[in-house]
């Protein structure tokens, strides 16, 4: 089997993050790391091929578009036990939106699958840099296969006709049980599993481990598709909204605590 | 005026299948933008069709695909069938924007209609304004610290608007001239290869919905596990039930119930974080609230950098004392 995982470089959302000049997200002046929520990708990833019928012809490779620093994304994804990596870089691409994302993605994804073809596409539930939740569904568009989104849990087995993915979703109205036969797109939550850590072997490993460069060129995609000239959607403007003042703490002591809470409330009419 | 496509989501309450109040804003929203269209998969009874009306519908669509049962043809699978419905209702009407409410299968169906119509697409939307006759949108981001306006520069802009960005208003003698419309779909055999095999409706909690609440009172690591005294708490005000991650995750309270940049997003009149640290993924999803109080044993906790008013102390001690006072008047 062979897995595609989509990981994105993302800026730690503990630093500062800010917009550039021309209101597109600041990622080279921050420091980053592969989006927390795409471990849960990878995790998953690994877990199919470990618990599969035949780990060891099945191929897990990690794809980021990115600036440069994105390698370091693609690096983690390894050390955590991945098999080969593809990062596709190139200055066009700076300011893309998901539209031009996807489309990248996808023409990645089947350049990926031109000898043995690939099986499943892993993503995240949404970039955590502000991402739009859409990537996965439209790389299911994109690639004319079926989506099978934000799975709670996973099980892959095989069926006459090709193995199945059925996942677990929590909706607002209802959990449903939603499933759908090799080749598809599968994005997973936060509440699918817990994470590994590379451990001090798979950081070993990582560094012998390939990973390819590629840019547009590579992929067919002229550079007037992708990039903020290309996107079809415009920031007028980007404004921090007011900090908000700081408001009347009090420290509770022989239940004055609570007395100064219900007043409060009442003050503002909640009571 | 151009038509404004609203896809209309439909919940089952009491064997009752009701309109979302979040896609009555939509309707509300739509006026703004041109005469709204509400999409109804499968058709509506009197009662939706008189609730859409009411709030300013000026048509409505009922979308069959002859497959069986009502609508089973679309919601027998996941996503990819509405986008195709509204994929075709774009041909037919060119209208001035498509509305959906921004949830997880909200925001898929729009992305893919981005997809297949080559139109821009922008998600989470918390306001949308007409300028020079096209839609304007504001969102918040990087955890409500910004708000960004944006426009669509191509194709038809396709909108998800957050649940709760406006209050759905009924419109004054509306309903007499509405047209209902029967759309007839046929849905690609590709749009149906993930399919929907199982549902467990979600059982009611007996309090206000979460994302709909004026008020709610959220608990974190601090509670120990015990939910009893934040249950109390905001049964005393009327107010929803929230929950940390750390809550969620040590298994103390449903995932439904989790605030935060992976759970929902609230943005009600009062909002009660009881011990809860306050990080930036919590508040990414309760930092636009319009009154914010804390109660927590840490002073230096960063949450008491967005109260309104805080009491530092033992959210044992001080919630059974203040539900109390509130239940017995003060
Ligand atoms: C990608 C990603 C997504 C995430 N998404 C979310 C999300 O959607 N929602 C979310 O909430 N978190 C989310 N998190 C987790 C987030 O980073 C925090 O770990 C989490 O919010 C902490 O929960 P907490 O405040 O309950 O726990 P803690 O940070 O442990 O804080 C507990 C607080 O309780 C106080 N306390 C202890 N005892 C008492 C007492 N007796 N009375 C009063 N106060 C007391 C302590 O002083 C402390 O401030 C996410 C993290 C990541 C990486
Ligand atoms: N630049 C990117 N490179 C690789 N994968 C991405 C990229 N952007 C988004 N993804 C994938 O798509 C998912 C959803 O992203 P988004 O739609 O941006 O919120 C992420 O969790 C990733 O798995």
């Amino acid at each position: 089997m062979n897995i595609v995982v989509c990981v994105k470089y993302v800026p730690d959302a503990a630093a500062d993050q800010k917009f550039e000049d021309d209101n597109t997200v600041d990622r080279i002046g921050v420091d980053g790391l592969l989006s927390e929520l795409d471990e849960y990708a990878v995790e998953q990833a690994l877990q199919i091929k470990e618990t599969g019928d035949d780990p060891d012809s099945t191929v897990v490779t990690v794809l980021s578009m990115g600036p440069e620093q994105a390698t370091v994304a693609v690096r983690k994804a390894l050390q955590m036990g991945a098999d080969k990596g593809v990062h596709v870089v190139d200055d066009a691409l700076a300011g893309s939106d998901a539209l031009a994302t996807s489309l990248v993605l996808a023409e990645a994804i089947k350049k990926l699958g031109a000898g043995p073809g690939w099986d499943l596409v892993v993503c995240g539930m949404e970039s955590t840099d502000g991402g739009m939740g859409v990537i996965p569904a439209m790389l299911s568009e994109r690639l004319g296969v079926p989506g099978v989104t934000l799975g709670s849990e996973i099980t892959v087995s095989s069926k006459e006709g090709g193995a199945v993915v059925r996942i677990r979703r929590n909706g607002d109205a209802s959990t449903d049980t939603i499933e759908g036969t090799l080749p598809l797109v599968l994005s997973v939550t936060d509440q699918s599993c817990e994470v590994r850590y590379p451990s001090f072997k798979g950081i070993m490993a990582a560094k012998k481990k390939p990973v390819e460069t590629w840019s547009l060129g590579d992929l067919g995609v002229g550079p007037g598709q992708v990039g903020s000239g290309a996107a079809w959607s415009v920031v007028e403007s980007a404004i921090p909204r007011p900090a908000r003042t700081a408001g009347e703490i009090v420290t509770d002591g022989d239940g004055s605590g609570a007395k100064a809470l219900v007043d409060f409330l009442a003050s503002k009419k909640f009571i | 005026m151009p038509e404004v496509l609203v896809l209309i989501e439909r919940v089952e309450v009491d064997g009752v299948r009701e309109v979302t109040k979040p896609s009555l804003e939509l309707l509300t929203i739509a006026r703004r933008l041109g005469d709204p269209s509400a999409v109804v998969i499968g058709s509506p009874d009197a009662d939706v069709a008189g609730t859409l009306k009411k709030y300013g519908a000026a048509k409505i669509y009922s979308v069959s695909t002859g497959e069986g049962a009502e609508d089973a043809g679309v919601s027998g699978y996941l996503v990819a069938p509405e986008a195709e419905v509204l994929a075709q209702l774009i041909e037919k009407t060119s209208p001035a924007a498509v509305l959906v409410v921004s949830t997880g299968r909200g925001k898929e169906i729009a992305g893919r209609l981005a997809v297949k119509t080559e139109s821009g697409l922008i998600t989470d939307a918390v306001d949308v304004t007409a300028a020079d006759g096209t839609p304007t949108t504001k969102q918040s981001v990087f955890a409500g610290s910004f708000v960004v306006q944006a426009r669509v520069t191509k194709g038809t802009p396709i909108i998800t608007v957050k649940p709760n960005s406006v209050t759905p208003e009924e419109v004054d003698g509306a309903g007499s001239d509405v047209a209902e419309e029967a759309f007839a779909v046929t849905i690609s055999d590709a749009a149906k290869g993930a399919k929907v095999t199982g549902a467990e409706p979600r059982k009611a909690s007996g309090r206000p919905e979460l994302t709909e609440a004026a008020i709610v009172v959220s608990g974190g690591r601090g509670t120990g596990g015990d939910f009893e005294p934040i249950q109390a708490f905001a049964d005393s005000l009327g107010a929803a039930v929230g929950a940390s991650r750390a809550a969620v995750d040590s298994g103390w309270y449903p995932h439904s119930f989790q605030v935060g940049q992976t759970g929902k997003t609230v943005s009600p009149q009062l909002y009660v974080a009881n011990g809860i640290s306050g990080a930036i993924q919590h508040r990414a999803g309760m930092q636009t609230s319009k009154t914010i109080v804390a109660v927590n044993t840490d002073e230096e906790a960063p949450i008491f950098e967005l109260v309104d008013f805080g009491v530092v102390g033992d959210l044992h001690t001080v919630l059974p004392a203040a539900t109390d006072a509130i239940n017995r008047g003060r």
